[in-house]
């Protein structure tokens, strides 16, 4: 793969790292200040899933897709808003619940969305986004435009009933989409085994329907699966499965990390570290790179990162007459 | 409830983890599915126990297939079991309507009585924090519109141990609407078991001149508005409707007949909700006694928003209350002013 493409791989995955570890940064001051009774001004007040050792395959899918392609998503869903280009600055704006924000404060982080660039919104009811694909992929099959619409969904989606009648419908009517799964072993504290006895890919061929696993921490293998989904889907030829092989290091919800309290334990957390999407990149650009380069990726992403955090701040927070607008 | 000899403070949450394992001791078809009952946090604390005490073959975690496996609850109800299944949040119940309306609430009328459809489902409304649209709603009114089904919103940790025993003794679908922010309250909780009669309502406060039937953490607030109110020389009684399908009809007229006026709060949108039922009621059955006409209080019809401005336009409380009942009477009008706030923590992981 060309360098600059690697490259600017290796930036969009640091920038959503460095965003999720942003908003991390805001949890812990307001919990320093609640603790401390100093009840502060809010900052982040929502509920947050972070994607912090997901970033390849949210990287790698985007960096497969053109803007006029769409996707869902689901309550895991700041990567993805991120790698398919959407406003930090919106997005940091919606944490903060501020009328600027992708959704003017009414979603929060569950929620985001940017239809600009083709991020049509994440819901936080599992499984719930994915026929909303077939629905953006119906008008392009039937305009004849050669745009890809993916669903985004954790490994717990493929146990919904509206995850299975998805795939069917879609392959039999070759829908252009993309079921793009991240399965990082868990639902919450419940781990993969105790609840599917399939591998996820292989449910596909049930479907008629190419399935295919890939290393999700590797965002050149992501990317090129993608791809090749893509042409497929442009080609008319229909959808595909792609089961990313990942695992998030922060618990299921908020800012800490949960390893060694239940069911996922240090050494589990240890082996993915090891397998950190953006130092395995880092590492084989560094052979083909100056350090100057990285140094400047690293540096644009903090200071895009201190815009965005800015941006919120300065923002106002609605009013209740914001309350209607937009139901 | 009160004479039993054994009675100590215990939190909602823990209330309804007793309850469980008591009845579950006392009966060996119940058991408990659902995404989480068994981890660590054990659905707020509510689950943990009876799987520690039961383990995996009466207390299990489900995968995220949750209408059919509602249907399975169904199933398995027909065969004499008596399951529980847990939500870790209402909305999630929409997903399963199909099971609950067309199978679990019909089951029994279309087998012409031959089968009965025991089955508990608990599902929890969550509230702040900006969970926003998905992860708020309070959804008593649609279920409460089925025949067939019977719908249970304990506010204290008292009711809920009653209330969860009468649904498990009972031989119908209940669905089971707890408050995130009722959990951590404590109350007074017999150690014994007993049941409250799914229909009953409690009167948690008398008075003369107004009634509010309050329901689930409105009763919360209701009872704050109350105090308020007395310092105002108005003396409100308080309802806790506690059940909302089949509800306390002869309560809540006798006590209208007799204050004859009437705020009903809801957690939920005042529009075709439980409010509009109860007013509707009071309306045909006791019209000749009423002062001034029905109030209620609800939510505003937007889905939940997520920022913290817009939760506080969104939510009523105790300050709306004061504020309605002090509109059927002489205007009185800075008394709205000094109601306290809600219970909000500081974000700790789950919420
Ligand atoms: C229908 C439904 N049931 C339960 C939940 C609660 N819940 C939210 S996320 C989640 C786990 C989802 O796991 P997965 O799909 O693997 O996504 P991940 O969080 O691992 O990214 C659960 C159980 C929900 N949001 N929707
Ligand atoms: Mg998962």
């Amino acid at each position: 793969m060309d360098t600059s493409v690697l490259v600017r791989m290796y930036a969009q995955m640091q920038l959503v790292r460095r965003a999720e570890e942003r908003v991390i940064e805001q949890y812990h001051w307001q919990n320093r200040e609640f603790a401390e009774k100093r009840n502060p001004p809010h900052t982040i007040k929502c509920p947050t899933h972070l994607s912090i050792g997901q970033e390849a395959s949210a990287v790698g899918l985007c960096s497969a897709l053109d803007v006029q392609d769409v996707l869902v998503s689901s309550h895991r869903c700041h990567a993805h808003y991120i790698a398919k280009g959407g406003s930090l600055n919106a997005m940091m704006a919606e944490l903060f619940g501020r009328t600027t924000g992708c959704a003017h404060g009414k979603g929060g982080s569950m929620h985001l969305v940017d239809t600009s660039v083709g991020m049509m919104g994440s819901s936080a009811i599992v499984g719930g986004a994915i026929p909303l694909a077939l629905g953006m992929a119906l008008p392009f099959k039937m305009r004849g435009e050669a745009h890809v619409s993916v669903a985004c969904f954790g490994d717990a989606a493929v146990e919904q009933g509206v995850f299975h009648e998805s795939m069917h419908y879609a392959a039999l009517r070759k829908l252009p989409v993309i079921f793009f799964c991240e399965n990082n072993g868990y639902a919450t504290l419940s781990p993969f085994a105790a609840r599917q006895h399939v591998p996820i890919y292989a449910r596909a061929a049930s479907y008629g329907m190419a399935g295919i696993r890939v290393d999700g921490n590797n965002v050149v293998e992501v990317c090129e699966v993608v791809r090749e989904a893509a042409s497929t889907a442009r080609a008319g030829d229909g959808p595909t499965l792609i089961e990313c092989e990942t695992y998030r290091w922060i618990g299921h919800v908020g800012p800490d990390r949960d390893a060694g309290t239940g069911p996922r334990t240090k050494e589990e957390l240890e082996s993915w570290i090891e397998r950190c999407p953006i130092t395995r990149l880092r590492k084989q650009l560094e052979l083909r790179v100056s350090k100057e380069v990285l140094v400047q990726a690293d540096a644009d992403v903090e200071r895009k990162l201190d815009d965005a955090v800015a941006f919120a701040k300065a923002s106002p927070s609605p009013t209740a007459e914001d309350l209607f607008h937009g139901v | 409830m009160a004479s039993d000899p054994v009675t100590r403070n215990l939190s909602m949450s823990r209330a309804i983890a007793e309850a469980t394992v008591q009845a579950m001791e006392d009966d060996p078809t119940i058991f408990v599915m659902g995404v989480g009952v068994d981890d660590a946090n054990g659905i707020f604390g509510t689950t943990k126990s009876a799987h520690d005490m039961f383990g995996d073959a009466r207390v299990f975690d489900t995968p995220l297939s949750e209408p059919s496996l509602t249907g399975m609850g169904v199933g398995a109800a027909f065969m004499g079991m008596r399951p529980i299944m847990v939500h870790a949040r209402t909305d999630f119940l929409l997903i399963t309507m199909d099971q609950i309306v067309n199978h679990a609430a019909k089951w029994s009328y279309m087998s012409g009585g031959a089968l009965r459809v025991p089955f508990v489902i608990r599902s929890i409304v969550g509230r702040g924090w900006g969970q926003a649209a998905q992860h708020s709603q309070s959804f008593q009114s649609l279920f409460a519109h089925i025949p067939g089904l019977q719908v249970v919103m304990p506010a204290t940790a008292g009711d809920a141990k009653g209330l969860l025993i009468s649904s498990l003794r009972g031989d119908m679908p209940v669905i089971f609407i707890e408050h995130r922010w009722l959990h951590g309250i404590e109350g007074p909780v017999p150690e014994a078991r007993y049941a409250i009669p799914i229909g009953s309502a409690r009167v948690e406060r008398s008075g003369s001149d107004v009634t509010i039937v309050a329901i689930s953490h409105m009763v919360v607030e209701a009872r704050k508005a109350a105090e308020l109110l007395a310092t105002q020389g108005i003396s409100a009684e308080v309802i806790d409707l506690r059940s909302i399908r089949p509800w306390d009809r002869d309560l809540v007229l006798s006590s209208v007949a007799k204050t004859g006026r009437l705020l009903v709060a809801d957690t939920s949108w005042i529009s075709f909700g439980v409010s509009a039922e109860i007013v509707a009621s009071v309306v045909e059955e006791v019209f000749g006694k009423l002062k001034t006409s029905p109030r209620r209080i609800g939510l505003p019809p937007s889905p939940t928003p997520c920022a913290p401005e817009l939760e506080r336009a969104f939510y009523p409380d105790a300050q709306s209350i004061v504020a309605s009942v002090l509109s059927m009477f002489a205007a009185k009008a800075d008394l709205a002013a000094d109601a306290p706030d809600g219970g909000e923590k500081p974000f700790a992981g789950h919420f």
